[in-house]
């Protein structure tokens, strides 16, 4: 099922026509009715008119995450107060948090573009969602929300946390399509599996999980637990929350819904586009949005864009699964990794929990990487050579795809914290002051 | 002739150790023989216990990788050379140990080894041959 056919699966030129006329008419808005982006394109030297075709977007200035919480709270509007009929806000894990305004017609987009993705993870009126995304602050839940009421699905506002009742409800209320986090997907499959819960026992056909960095071998394993379909979403709250991108069940990347967002590809060091095809960092504008229009919003996200009609139809651009963050990749001794791929390998380890933690710290003027992983009764035998045998196989599997020895530690089991919302994997112990 | 040892994960952190023998106190299980194998990041606690199945239930609820294989009890005297007698055997049966541990036995004058060995059947026929006393799980139990 493809919710809005004209739009999704719209010829390529016919796209860009529409891509650029959205575009001429936000950067006038923007530029007519934010001071930031007023004085930023003046510093620039750059106008509304200068916008002549889509690659005319490069002439502009970025806005990294700083800019827009420069503006903390509402200095990014560019519609009166009065006009904003909802606001959102990041986590501010980062520092202050960064505010989102909608107008009503904003909120209509929202749901628009989340009713594209809930219906590109198969969901229609028949569907009862379970979302287990934070409502609230955070833009999770209610973006699912809206997306689930406006295909007319029953939405199951259950929220994040408390997740006795949430193994009990999906029972109960036989829900069909599960949303949430990744790692929450897996916390939820491991506690089911303890009550003895079988997927033969769940209605459950397929869950959108996002808002955090997830492989594809977290995929399968959750297919496998859950027997569902395990399809990613991705969003920011600063370009509107989840619903910038969705993915259909062809698993080959995500559908950027580009009528609404324009994606550029830069090299995060020299911010220069990079050539078709090509690696780098997610650059997004928003084209429609009236209450917070966005300009070549730095996300720091890692992926890669390829165009053409896909498998279901659709041609809408897709972009790769993000393998990174340009800012929460690490630096250790001089190498770049991302904790993706440490994820990558331990899912490589049989009867191996992906419960990890990865601490870095630097006690004598060199980075040290510690892993820590809980042991399962899998990687555990009576004798010490075994579970050291075992340790240095999971350390040679992180070597592998990192190329860094790391220190592999094996903790008891649940002695990680277990997240309801993102998952916090890395602590990292460096003073970089 | 098999004894069933139950071995637990230990993380090395403060109190892990207690924890896991307060579960077994409060299942009023009785250990009858214990040792721990211990490296600078973890150790494996092994324990022979007369209700391995129960130990090991109560240690998984509490979070405890558990593990229970076959180990060997030998009886030996307790006076000096009794070890010797035992080890004499298996290294002449080209039988080698992975670990071993030993208790003494108040009412008899007797000391008893468990004993792990890389091929389990091959040390108890040297054992045997060689003319050791091999105990049962039921004769340690009831020590």
């Amino acid at each position: 099922m493809i919710w809005n056919r004209e739009a999704e699966c719209m010829a390529r030129e016919e796209m860009e026509e529409i891509q650029l006329k959205r575009l001429q008419a936000v950067v006038k808005r923007a530029y007519e009715n934010v001071n930031y982006y007023k004085k930023a394109f003046e510093e620039a030297g750059v106008y509304p008119e200068d916008i002549q075709n889509l690659k005319d977007i490069e002439k502009l200035p970025f806005t990294s995450k700083t800019d827009l919480r420069d503006a903390y709270p509402f200095g990014m509007f560019a519609v009166s107060p009065n006009d904003i009929v909802e606001v959102h806000t990041t986590s501010g894990t980062t520092g202050k948090p960064t505010v989102s305004g909608y107008t009503q017609k904003d909120i209509e987009i929202w749901s628009e573009v989340m009713a594209r993705a809930l219906t590109m993870a198969g969901g229609d009126k028949t569907d009862r969602i379970q979302n287990c995304y934070g409502y609230g602050l955070f833009t999770g839940g209610l973006g699912v929300h809206y997306g689930a009421q406006k295909i007319g699905a029953t939405v199951i506002p259950i929220s994040a946390g408390n997740t006795m009742r949430q193994v009990e409800i999906m029972q109960d209320f036989e829900s069909t399509i599960l949303t949430c986090t990744p790692s929450y997907a897996m916390y939820l499959a491991e506690v089911l599996e303890n009550q003895g819960v079988t997927w033969d026992k769940l209605k459950l056909k397929a869950g959108v999980f996002g808002a955090e960095m997830w492989t594809e071998e977290m995929r399968a394993e959750i297919e496998k637990r859950l027997n569902i379909s395990a399809l990613n979403i991705y969003g920011l709250t600063e370009i509107i929350g989840p619903g910038v991108a969705q993915e259909c069940l062809v698993k080959e990347g995500l559908h950027i819904f580009d009528d609404h967002f324009y994606p550029e590809i830069i090299n995060p060091d020299t911010r220069q586009a990079q050539p078709a095809g090509g690696k780098g960092e997610l650059v997004l504008t928003t084209l429609t949005r009236e209450g917070m229009p966005v300009i070549r919003f730095r996300t720091r996200d890692i992926t890669t864009l390829r165009y053409g009609e896909c498998g279901c139809g659709r041609t809408h651009v897709k972009m790769d699964r993000i393998t990174g963050r340009s800012d929460d990749m690490l630096k250790i001794r001089g190498v770049i990794v991302f904790p993706s791929q440490i994820e990558r390998a331990l899912l490589k380890i049989e009867g191996l929990e992906p419960q990890y933690q990865i601490i870095v710290s630097r006690p004598h003027q060199l980075d040290e990487l510690e892993v820590q992983v809980e042991t399962s009764p899998a990687l555990f035998s009576d004798e010490v050579k075994y579970v050291e045998e075992v340790k240095k196989n999971i350390e040679t599997h992180i070597h592998d795809e990192i190329g860094l020895r790391v220190n592999v530690s094996l903790v008891e089991p649940q002695s990680l914290p277990r997240s309801e919302g993102k998952a916090v994997r890395v602590i990292d112990k460096r003073d970089m002051k | 002739m098999k004894l069933e040892q139950t071995s637990v994960f230990l993380e090395n952190r403060k109190g892990r150790l207690w924890k896991a023998l307060s579960i077994l106190r409060d299942a009023e299980i009785n250990i009858r023989a214990l040792s721990i194998a211990d490296t600078s990041e973890f150790g494996i606690l092994r324990m022979i216990v007369p209700e391995p199945d129960k130990a090991r239930e109560v240690l998984e609820e509490n979070n405890f990788v558990v593990k229970t294989n076959d180990v060997i009890g030998v009886e030996i005297p307790d006076t000096p050379g009794g070890l010797d007698g035992i080890l004499e055997i298996l290294t002449k049966a080209d039988i080698n140990v992975e670990y071993l541990y030993a208790f003494v036995e108040k009412k008899m004058d007797q000391a008893i080894v468990v004993l792990r060995t890389e091929d389990i059947e091959g040390g108890i026929k040297a054992l045997k041959d060689g003319g050791a006393t091999l105990l049962s799980s039921e004769e340690v139990y009831v020590l």
